[in-house]
């Protein structure tokens, strides 16, 4: 019965994180491929520019801009990686998450606050966006073609997923926090207190993990770069909106029987006026 | 974190929360399907980039410009 009622959310996690995938699909296409492009073609004139005269001066530096571009002619074309190769970045990523979100929300549902179905998977995907993506964007933001120097690229993986871990686990820590304090301070403010801990917690971490200072190359157009991050942002923001609504109206649907003897909010809106 | 704050705002006293589904119920799945769901982000964010399982760099190629824009460092 219970298990079964999980096994339901699941396969609806990830069918809502396929259909979130296909929205940040679009999204990545119309406004990430543009500043990826324009990337490549950064990186590609400054190749053509050091090839011949920076032999001798800028040993490392040349070779390190001459991989990615090498790396390019052999395997798969840009209209490849442009279109199939995104969306299966984009569609595995979105079932993926969509299926440990819907994880996270069979644990969530009934243990953080008097919350329907469809609010707490509102909640839970508001959550998800904020710990796996944006904390960490924060701290060691996305980084475009041709920026990174490829011989800190395990350094650099290392810290974003310790970021990534990390701030999930802060996000729990604080939620946890939060709901032992909310018989003391009322839940007002045992949320506010949970929310001021994670950010001061998370502002330490920051100050103390090392920064990517060689993530970007000196010389990079600061545009093209604002532009690719925004687009990051975008599509990651798509990604868990879609997911959230999505995902609320199947978990109503599949916690139908317990959500009307629980209440749903039409309910508590009438009782409390 | 945001969850409390919107709890707050939103919830009354007359309503009960839905009844929890059972830890038991939800472990043997979140780690069955975590662990996949790990190895598909791993997959996509990673591998042969910073570590491989395979040779080559035909899986890091295809998914690039995904890896690229979902905010993996990809090379």
């Amino acid at each position: 019965m219970h298990a079964s009622a999980v096994r339901s959310l699941l396969v609806r996690g990830m069918l809502a994180g396929l259909i979130a995938g296909l929205f940040a699909f679009a999204v990545a296409y119309a406004v990430g491929e543009p500043p990826v492009n324009g990337a490549i073609a950064v990186e590609e004139a400054k190749a053509a520019a050091e090839a011949p005269a920076g032999h001798g001066s800028h040993a490392g530096h040349g070779g390190a801009v001459a991989e990615p571009a090498a790396e390019e002619e052999e395997g798969v074309s840009r209209s490849t990686q442009s279109t199939f190769g995104l969306a299966t970045g984009v569609l595995v990523y979105g079932v993926a998450l969509g299926g440990i979100a819907s994880l996270a929300f069979s644990f969530a549902l009934g243990r953080i606050g008097r919350f329907s179905p469809r609010a707490t998977a509102a909640l839970t995907a508001a959550a998800a966006f904020t710990t796996v993506y944006l904390v960490p964007f924060l701290k060691y933001p996305a980084t475009p073609p041709a920026v990174g120097n490829p011989d800190t690229i395990g350094k650099r993986t290392t810290l974003f997923f310790l970021m990534i871990l990390l701030s999930v686990l802060l996000g729990i820590a604080a939620l946890i926090a939060g709901r032992r304090l909310a018989p003391r301070l009322g839940n007002w403010n045992a949320t506010l207190a949970a929310g001021a801990g994670f950010v001061a917690v998370t502002a330490v971490a920051f100050a103390v993990l090392p920064d990517n200072e060689d993530s970007v190359a000196a010389g990079f157009p600061a545009g093209l770069l604002w532009d690719f991050r925004l687009a990051s942002l975008a599509i990651q923001a798509v990604l868990w909106a879609v997911f959230g609504i999505a995902f609320g109206v199947f978990a109503q649907k599949v916690l139908a029987p317990r959500a009307d003897t629980a209440g749903p909010e039409i309910h508590a809106g009438a009782a409390a006026g | 974190m945001a969850e409390a704050l919107v709890s707050a705002a939103v919830s009354t006293p007359s309503v009960a929360a839905p009844a929890p589904l059972p830890v038991r119920a939800v472990l043997p799945w979140a780690f069955f399907v975590g662990l996949l769901a790990l190895i598909a982000l791993y997959f996509v964010g990673a591998e042969q980039g910073a570590t491989s399982v395979f040779a080559g760099t035909d899986v890091h190629e295809w998914v690039h410009d995904g890896r690229h824009l979902l905010g993996f460092p990809c090379h």
